[in-house]
């Protein structure tokens, strides 16, 4: 009689897991097949999408994996990411100014970049110490924030405080930083080092090793003792506090070190594209990454290098196709674009959703 | 002195104090610019009536304890597609502007009430939630847009007859119905009296109903769910009022927007038209969990009145770059960031 139990207790067990598989994966399962109907309709050539693909992998993944600590520390997805754009295009103004290209062009800019990335983490890690719990919606309207500051230094205090007179960065009234800065001077200096052919797909060697080492270096933090405390927080900020974790400075590292992240991201996304749009090249930078981690199955409480990795290529393709596939399928080229767009919305609002539901029923358990 | 200051920001709070001395500097300035201060009151006017309604429409949300409503822009494309269809009717005039009213009406019932649906099982979350579900319907309404099956000219892309355009014009439909329905004219121009009149009608029937047994219910629920819900209120149904009255006052808000504008803005026009409205009443001394009419009103004046004066005369001072529009991104975000802080604080 007790064996039958257990063993049906088992079967249970195991069915519920299988479901359960699915059912966690189902959101990277839905847009394989998307991504996988759209790049037919679409009547690209694989080496097209391919090259693409590998394009925008590596001028995307670091910022996508700038967003991993955050989560793992309790904090949410990180849309404040913006802020540690920002500080990698400080950097790149600074050599473009100076006139530094190349390989030290690069370096430099990620020098310059990195004080201020971690100023600017300390700041919006103390905001969202004061926000807890509504991380997510400050984090968001801090970007929004900091884009208008951004705008003031540049358009207000370029060549009158901070004194720049170059008439090829700098509007034709010597006030303010033009719309598009040329940046050629650093254009594929990391991609180019290595970059073999292998049946007509090109590939950055140097620039993928850079983001294998970052993801080596995020996968070491999460095995120290602070990675230990990232996690502690992330499952009951109480009971870490309780037992002894300084809450708000393991926080502020956690968020500093995504800045710093998404500012040296930032730059490697700036060396492939070689334009900076001065006040927009920013902008959506947050939502894409975070469109771009769900997309590969992570959550507002979980993510890893892998979701990261498999989310940035499944978003991507879409980006890529969906264009054509709309117009193949519907006539219409804008239909494909807006349909992206709604993609990019619509699984963070699903992602959100999901995530205050659980909250909600965990909150009813705890209560019961 | 000092004890003033310190009472003024205790009674209205750091934004309503900041933002009325920001005001000020800047009337000063322009009088020493010699701008033309009856000509920037005027104009003030008429954006104070423009943006009145969906600031109201942030009450309902606020006080039924579902707290600023990000998704504001639900309502928003609501009223855009009653706007249109009257468009389509071929109506104009008052007409015209009355029977939108009407379409939204229905529509906004159930967008809230879908809405509400998921904001009842997100509590806590409604902000960051709404947020983007406010973000993902406009671009998925954009599909809407190029697909509708509208018809009049008017809207419609010349090149290939499909697709409604990005702006779509009132002027021979219903452009400036209400601004200028009564004729009041001062220096030559005309006063957005109507609008201000519908806009206080409209305050009226919000204070009343906060004040009705309904209302009563919805600010108890909202203020204290536990209480509520031990003194036998339906907090669920109670937060559902609230969401559903907020997006049919969107609805309606955007129709008399574009009355005044001239045009209704399709696609990502209404994207971040939410943002604007929270701005003004948190500038009016509102929070996430407290709001009155007396809120919207100073908010919206002291917003539109700050937007509309700093254009002119921040140009004067600054011709390059739009220092206006960056200041505008500054205050909004920085003061729904203090609310958001403050918030934090009482927790």
């Amino acid at each position: 009689m007790m064996s039958t139990k257990i063993e049906l207790n088992d079967k249970k067990e195991k069915k519920y897991d299988i479901k359960q598989l699915i059912v966690r994966n189902s959101v990277p399962i839905m847009f394989i097949v998307i991504c996988l109907g759209g790049t037919i309709a679409s009547k690209l050539g694989p080496a097209y999408v391919l090259n693409e693909l590998i394009a925008r992998l590596d001028r995307n993944l670091l910022l996508v994996l700038s967003l991993i600590i955050p989560v793992l520390a309790g904090m949410g997805l990180n849309f404040a990411l913006v802020i540690g754009a920002m500080a990698g295009q400080i950097g790149l103004i600074t050599i473009k100014i100076f006139d530094i290209g190349g390989l030290p062009g690069i370096l430099a800019a990620t020098l310059i970049a990195t004080p201020f990335a971690i100023i600017f983490g300390l700041g919006t890690g103390s905001i969202l110490n004061r926000t807890k719990g509504q991380e997510m919606i400050t984090s968001l309207i801090l970007g929004y924030f900091a884009m208008g500051l951004y705008q003031l230094v540049f358009l207000l205090l370029m060549g009158t405080l901070i004194p720049v007179k170059d008439p090829e960065i700098i509007l034709p009234g010597g006030i303010g930083l033009k719309n598009a800065i040329d940046l050629n001077l650093i254009k594929y200096s990391l991609d180019k080092i290595w970059q073999p052919a292998i049946m007509g797909v090109k590939i950055p060697v140097v620039s993928f090793i850079i983001i294998a080492f970052f993801c080596a270096v995020i996968w070491f933090i999460t095995r120290t003792k602070l990675g230990q405390d990232f996690r502690a927080l992330g499952q009951d900020i109480n009971i870490a506090k309780v037992s002894g974790i300084d809450v708000d400075k393991t926080r502020l590292i956690a968020i500093t070190i995504s800045t710093v992240l998404a500012a040296w991201g930032q730059i490697m996304f700036l060396q492939n594209i070689g334009t900076l749009q001065t006040y927009s090249s920013h902008e959506q930078v947050g939502m894409f990454a975070v469109a771009a981690i769900l997309v590969g199955g992570a959550s507002v409480t979980k993510a890893t290098i892998g979701e990261a990795i498999l989310g940035t290529i499944l978003f991507h393709t879409l980006f890529i196709v969906s264009p054509n596939a709309g117009k193949n399928l519907l006539g219409d080229s804008q239909i494909g674009e807006f349909f992206r767009a709604f993609i990019a919305y619509g699984v963070i609002a699903m992602s959100l959703v999901l995530h205050a539901f659980q909250k909600t029923i965990m909150s009813k358990a705890k209560r019961d | 002195m000092k004890n003033l200051w310190k009472k003024s920001i205790e009674r209205y709070g750091y934004p309503k104090v900041y933002i009325t001395i920001f005001l000020i500097l800047l009337l000063i300035i322009a009088v020493i610019q010699k701008q033309s201060i009856p000509d920037l009151l005027i104009d003030s006017l008429i954006r104070i009536g423009m943006n009145s309604i969906l600031v109201l429409a942030m009450v309902p949300g606020i006080v039924s304890g579902t707290g600023l409503n990000f998704a504001l822009s639900i309502g928003i494309l609501c009223g855009i597609l009653a706007g249109c269809i009257a468009i389509e009717m071929r109506l104009v005039g008052l007409t015209a502007f009355l029977v939108a009213v009407l379409i939204n009406i229905p529509l906004a019932v159930v967008a809230g009430y879908l809405y509400g649906l998921l904001l009842n099982r997100v509590k806590g979350d409604e902000m960051t939630v709404g947020t983007y579900m406010g973000f993902s319907m406009v671009s998925l309404m954009s599909i809407g847009w190029l697909v509708l099956p509208f018809k009049n000219p008017d809207m419609v892309w010349a090149i290939g007859g499909r697709g409604l355009r990005v702006t779509i014009t009132l002027v021979d439909k219903y452009d400036k119905v209400l601004d200028h329905l009564i004729k009041f004219k001062v220096f030559d121009r005309n006063l957005p009296i109507g609008t201000l009149i519908f806009f206080g009608i409209c305050c009226l029937l919000m204070w009343l109903f906060l004040r009705s047994k309904t209302g009563a219910a919805m600010i108890a629920a909202g203020d204290n769910q536990k209480f509520a819900e031990a003194s036998g209120i339906n907090v669920n149904k109670q937060r559902m009022i609230g969401v559903i009255i907020s997006m049919i006052l969107g609805g309606i808000g955007i129709i008399v927007y574009a009355q005044s504008y001239g045009f209704f803005q399709l696609y990502q026009g209404p994207l971040m038209m939410p943002f604007v409205a929270i701005s003004a009443i948190l500038i009016g001394g509102a929070t996430a969990k407290k709001a009155s009419i007396g809120n919207v009103i100073s908010g919206v004046i002291l917003f539109q009145a700050l937007l509309t004066i700093s254009l002119p005369v921040i140009n004067k001072m600054m011709p390059e770059g739009n220092l206006s529009e960056v200041i505008r991104i500054i205050v909004s975000n920085g003061v729904i960031l203090y609310a958001l802080t403050k918030m934090g604080g009482n927790e």
